[in-house]
């Protein structure tokens, strides 16, 4: 084999990685040059490089698992599928928050560039193939994430955020790499492919469980799953709120593929041990991710128990241990993504004279002030519910099929109760939406905050169950080739 | 006496639950958090480089680089991070970070 026509096709594998990289790279260097100028062409350039990037790593998608840089990357079904989601997620946030950052006079030339930076960490993680890749993956997500919670540097909660986010994420990496370590150690290799060759061996015994549970442990608290969850409500309220919306939707969609690729890629043959973890992790975070949210009245905390809520819908799917286990999940994320983004574009959208909306009181009324906002609104919050007919109906229907089939029923019947629990706060926003007398008056949405808006609602609504045959049938074909 | 894996094993295993105990019982100072996730980190390498001895088997050494490069930039981004938030709030310790509950 000759090594350099080798390098020459992956990097033509890697070309969504590479663009993403170059525009960051560029982007530091017209930043420097023109300063803060550059932030709307900065920002513009950003979501067109991101979106590229997802559609390249969709095209490039061959029908077949490929490795690329000796093993340490794999282009496959999975990674084209969760880079899709990744992709349109940070570009629609990125967007939003070139728009919100506009208004509030922040225009700070690094946020493209870190928003990027993180969907390249994303990207990594997706793709994984072995330890040293997934670590770093995960560290650049990470690093950039850090940086983007503490983005108002003058501000207090800002900075306070971004340091809980810091010290206890750090913790996690720490963990991630013990883990890792001990995964190495029992197992021999650093390679997916070697490790599974030597888990169905028989290799490892306690150790390398110990360090599945380990690195387990540390994904969960990367995807905010309780009980690893408490930095979220902290970080979500103190970050500026398109950075929150930011963090509640890429890189969920990255830790939860990532962690199936871990689960039903090298520890398949593990799936008795860790079905018990995941199990568990799925349980705790739906029931705290409910009932907490219950008591809330911060609109950003109570979106954070919300996302901890549905990680824990996500990783119910994955304690399937069956095959539909990873693909229901990615159906479950791909229609969750919307509501989320789309409810927080309709949360920006609720500034008043240069505050934003922050308290569940703030939406009283808005039914009388703007009714087709409100409308828009409800209609995400009955799809983030599960209320049929909206496609969030059809995620969590696609999720408990899968749990059931695997025959987790005490999960599901968790799960159904759990759902339940979620409803009852979600419609007691649109309660306070339609019935509470009006708050004080709101400023007008920018167009960019309406088109996400809209483009999310149109999502989540039934019309598009056309869409969803082919979005299933692309799940499943994702997670057959890679698996 | 030899010094085996398991001592290696014991060693690093002990740094690191000093490293993670450094950052839940301290209430005094962010500084030796950021020193315990240092020390988390450089028992990882510990084991990193025991087993890749052990196992005559190079990846683990690679790992143990890719560990150290990464720490560093960690630390790079948690001291500015450091210094924004005693801008804001004139100290640094751990028991005043509570402006949001949780």
């Amino acid at each position: 084999m000759n090594p350099l026509i080798d390098l020459s096709r992956d990097l033509a594998l890697a070309r969504p990685e590479l663009l993403l990289v170059a525009f960051a790279l560029a982007g530091a260097i017209i930043g420097a040059w023109f300063k803060d100028r550059s932030f709307t062409t900065l920002s513009t350039l950003g979501v067109v490089a991101i979106l590229a990037s997802g559609l390249l790593s969709v095209a490039l998608n061959s029908g077949a698992a490929v490795e690329i840089f000796q093993g340490a990357m794999v282009v496959d079904g999975v990674a084209g599928f969760a880079k899709a989601l990744i992709a349109i997620s940070a570009a629609a946030t990125l967007a939003l928050g070139a728009d919100y950052f506009t208004s509030t006079k922040e225009q700070r030339f690094e946020f493209p560039l870190l928003v990027a930076l993180a969907t390249l960490g994303m990207f990594v993680m997706v793709s994984a193939q072995d330890l040293i890749s997934l670590y770093v993956g995960v560290e650049l997500q990470s690093l950039a994430a850090y940086v983007l919670a503490a983005w108002r540097r003058d501000d207090a909660r800002s900075s306070e955020a971004g340091l809980k986010y810091f010290v206890l994420s750090a913790i996690s990496s720490g963990l991630l790499l013990f883990g890792s370590s001990f995964v190495y150690g029992f197992t021999g290799s650093i390679h997916f492919d070697a490790i599974a060759a030597a888990v169905g061996e028989g290799a490892g015994g306690i150790g390398l469980i110990f360090g599945l549970v380990l690195m387990l442990c540390a994904l969960g608290f990367k995807m905010s799953a309780a009980p690893f969850h408490m930095w979220t409500p902290d970080v979500y309220e103190g970050a500026p709120t398109p950075i929150t919306a930011f963090f509640a939707a890429a890189p969920k969609v990255a830790a939860v593929a990532l962690m199936a690729r871990l689960l039903y890629g090298p520890f398949v043959e593990l799936t008795g041990q860790w079905q018990q973890v995941v199990a568990a992790l799925a349980a705790i975070s739906m029931v705290w991710g409910s009932v907490a949210a219950l008591i809330q009245t911060n609109l950003k905390r109570l979106m954070a128990y919300s996302s901890i809520g549905n990680m824990g819908f996500a990783l119910m799917a994955l304690a399937a241990g069956t095959s539909k286990g990873p693909s229901s999940a990615l159906i479950y994320l791909a229609l969750y993504l919307p509501s989320t983004i789309g409810m927080f574009a309709l949360i920006l959208a609720m500034r008043r004279a240069g505050d934003s909306a922050e308290t569940v009181s703030d939406l009283a009324g808005l039914a009388r002030k703007r009714p087709w906002m409100a409308t828009l609104f409800t209609m995400l919050l009955f799809s983030v519910a599960g209320i049929p007919p909206f496609a969030g109906f059809i995620g969590k229907l696609a999720v408990f099929t899968a749990t059931i089939d695997g025959q987790v029923y005490w999960l599901a019947i968790l799960g159904g109760v759990a759902a339940v629990v979620a409803a009852a706060y979600y419609l007691r926003l649109i309660a306070s939406i339609w019935f509470a007398p009006p708050a004080e008056q709101l400023q007008s949405p920018s167009s960019t905050i309406m088109l996400t808006a809209v483009a999310s609602a149109a999502l989540s609504f039934p019309v598009l169950v056309l869409l969803l045959g082919a979005l299933q049938s692309a799940a499943e074909n994702a997670v057959r080739m890679s698996f | 006496m030899e010094i085996t894996l398991a001592h290696y094993l014991f060693v690093a295993a002990a740094l690191f639950t000093i490293g993670v105990f450094g950052i839940f019982v301290n209430r005094k100072n962010v500084i030796i958090i950021l020193m315990s996730i240092e020390l988390v980190l450089l028992s990882v390498n510990i084991n990193l480089v025991a087993f890749s001895a052990h196992l005559q088997n190079l990846q683990g050494q690679i790992f143990a680089m890719m560990v150290l490069t990464v720490a560093a930039a960690e630390a790079a981004v948690g001291l500015a991070i450091l210094v924004t938030y005693f801008r804001n709030r004139g100290n640094i310790a751990v028991e005043d970070i509570n402006q949001m509950r949780g």
